[in-house]
């Protein structure tokens, strides 16, 4: 049993002592921090003493359900890490203390995982996949409504992101650390992962689909509400949330982006007005991160910190064209209610 | 049994296993540290902590080479590592054709690499050896010490106690889905997608089992006087000479790592 405990561990998610710098793991030691607190401050509030042997318990069973593999092919097996479906299931800031507590076991019992690095480690494992996969699950669950196709296809979608966010981030940890050649290893951490993160998916969705048609009680109500149709209708504070994982699962795939002029570059480039559109008039704006990439970085991250800056505009826009649209119906529905009486 | 194994050599009667939990906990965060502090090419001072580490080992009566097989666990990670041999500017070392493209290694990248390599190996001895001289929840206790929240003392308790408990039961359930799935060797029944949805419903089912279990623990919590807070018995103040170990070992530890930036 102890080496099957183990081999549910050879997954290069992982990092050992001495692969991140001494920079990188400090902040992201801050930054686990600052959200294990949060979500220690959030739990403590809707806390009652029940909920101590509920979170150690599941900590202990989301670690066991790692030993339950499914043979692939070839040899290889696949297995859930469990992310997603602890933040599913018991919420958010529950998911990310019981997937802290998975993470730092490991580290502290089998030594899958270092400790001065454990920071990032739960980070990547514990608040990024908890965090990202429940936001794409309520996300989606939200869109596509009341089917029981909703729970399979959101589940699936929210394990598939937030594998892949943790080994997009694990890639860029060791690439700010120098411990690894950018594009090397972004492409070959996205390339794995990307079949990993479907065993993950298929696990998780069906686990889902199995705890909906068992004991539908184990689910959160916000689930089975919007799965039976009582649900509210999606407040903006979801859908802001929801873009943003979308945004942040575009951003990931940004350096897979071809190198190649998309459709209108080449357009312009074939009649020869591209050079026109290239003059010093049109380099001020538009120049300061041309072709996607922020001046003076290497690589992967410049293309993903080129695509953080776009998306944080676009946001921007988005809820100041929103703030505007609401006002002016705002005005609007006030104009029209004296005239209806 | 799993938690047997684990615990084969925590009951030793060495001086390593007495030192207070809170001291060794200290000293081993600070070695590795100190370990991931270091320049690239500092071999003198990842010797000297080498040296540390082996001489603990030795004094625990643990088995050094025991320590040394389990400390391969962070091997696969090299894979990933290995790029930067041919990736750091520097004087080239050595060729690898690889059809289409040639990858030149370079001594710089060779340092970086090997440093990298010889840093992580200290540090899982090092993890190594707390883990094996050190009760979990000695740890726990000490960490708690160390003012990490209460709650998550609690929970990491409840999740090592419950560990194994569990990955029994995972593993019945993989034994009954073994029994009830007979295929030929080397060929799984069904598709891929099929047998990924019969592992998420032991997934599921093992979720469910470990619910219902929570309850019935709770409910046997209640009937002992739980009132939120766990409490525990001996708790012993930090004697003075595990106190002068762990400056003396700490000061040891600053001297080897300023070495390494002054030297």
């Amino acid at each position: 049993m102890l080496d099957l405990l183990e081999r549910a561990l050879v997954l290069a998610l992982h990092i050992p002592d001495g692969f991140l710098s001494a920079s990188v793991s400090a902040l992201f030691w801050v930054l686990t921090l600052v959200c294990v607190t949060f979500a220690v401050r959030r739990t403590n509030k809707v806390l009652d003493d029940r909920q101590v042997p509920l979170m150690g318990v599941m900590a202990a069973c989301i670690f066991a359900a790692q030993m339950l593999n499914f043979p692939v092919a070839g040899g290889t097996s696949g297995h859930v890490l469990g992310g997603a479906l602890a933040a599913i299931v018991l919420g958010p800031a529950a998911g990310i203390l019981v997937m802290t507590c998975v993470v730092a076991l490991q580290a502290l019992l089998f030594q899958d995982g270092g400790i001065v690095v454990m920071g990032a480690n739960i980070f990547n494992m514990g608040v990024l996949t908890t965090l990202l996969g429940g936001a794409v699950f309520a996300g989606l669950l939200r869109l596509i409504g009341r089917q029981s196709k909703g729970l399979v296809i959101a589940g699936f979608a929210a394990a598939w992101v937030s594998v892949m966010a943790a080994a997009a981030l694990t890639a860029l940890q060791l690439i700010a650390s120098g411990t690894a050649q950018p594009q090397v290893v972004l492409g070959a951490m996205l390339g794995v992962h990307s079949l990993i993160g479907v065993g993950e998916g298929l696990i998780t969705a069906a686990a889902l689909s199995f705890l909906l048609a068992t004991r539908p009680d184990v689910l959160p109500a916000a689930v089975t509400d919007v799965l039976s149709g009582n649900a509210r209708p999606v407040a903006k504070g979801q859908v802001l949330i929801g873009g943003l994982a979308i945004a942040a699962l575009l951003l990931l795939l940004a350096p897979f982006a071809s190198a190649a002029p998309d459709g209108l570059e080449r357009v312009a480039l074939d009649l020869g007005f591209i050079d026109g559109g290239r003059g010093p008039g049109a380099a001020s704006p538009a120049g300061v991160l041309s072709d996607y990439t922020v001046p003076g970085l290497a690589g992967g991250i410049s293309t993903i910190l080129a695509g953080l800056v776009g998306v944080l505009i676009v946001v921007a826009l988005g809820y100041g064209l929103a703030i505007l649209l609401r006002r002016r119906s705002a005005a609007r529905s006030n104009r029209s209610v004296p005239s209806s009486r | 049994m799993a938690q047997q194994i684990l615990e084969r050599y925590i009951d030793g009667a060495s001086s390593i296993h007495a030192l207070d939990a809170r001291v060794k906990l200290v000293l081993a965060v600070t070695t590795i540290v100190c370990a991931s502090l270091l320049p690239a090419g500092s071999w003198l001072a990842l010797l000297a902590l080498t040296a540390l580490v082996w001489a603990t080992i030795i004094a625990s009566s643990v088995g050094l080479l025991l320590i040394l097989r389990r400390a391969l666990v962070a091997l696969p990670f090299l894979a990933v590592v290995v790029t930067i041999v041919f990736s750091v500017p520097g004087q080239p070392v050595f060729t690898v054709p690889l059809g289409f493209v040639t990858l030149t290694a370079t001594d710089a990248g060779l340092l970086r690499f090997f440093t990298i390599v010889w840093k992580s190996w200290v540090s899982v001895q090092v993890a190594l050896i707390l883990t094996a001289t050190t009760h979990f929840f000695d740890i726990l206790r000490a960490l708690g010490a160390l003012h990490l929240p209460k709650i998550m003392v609690a929970l990491l308790s409840f999740m090592y106690r419950y560990l194994f408990v569990l990955a029994d039961e995972a593993q019945q359930l993989l034994r009954a889905r073994d029994c009830r799935s007979a295929a030929l060797d080397g060929r799984g029944g069904g598709s891929v997608w099929w047998r990924a949805k019969v592992t998420g419903q032991l997934v599921g089912t093992l979720f469910l089992r470990a619910f219902e279990r929570s309850e019935r623990i709770y409910v046997a919590m209640l009937a002992r006087g739980y009132t939120g807070e766990l409490r525990s018995l001996n708790a012993r103040p930090l004697h003075p000479s595990d106190l002068r170990f762990g400056l003396g070992g700490a000061l040891v530890l600053v001297l080897i790592t300023l070495q390494a930036f002054l030297g």
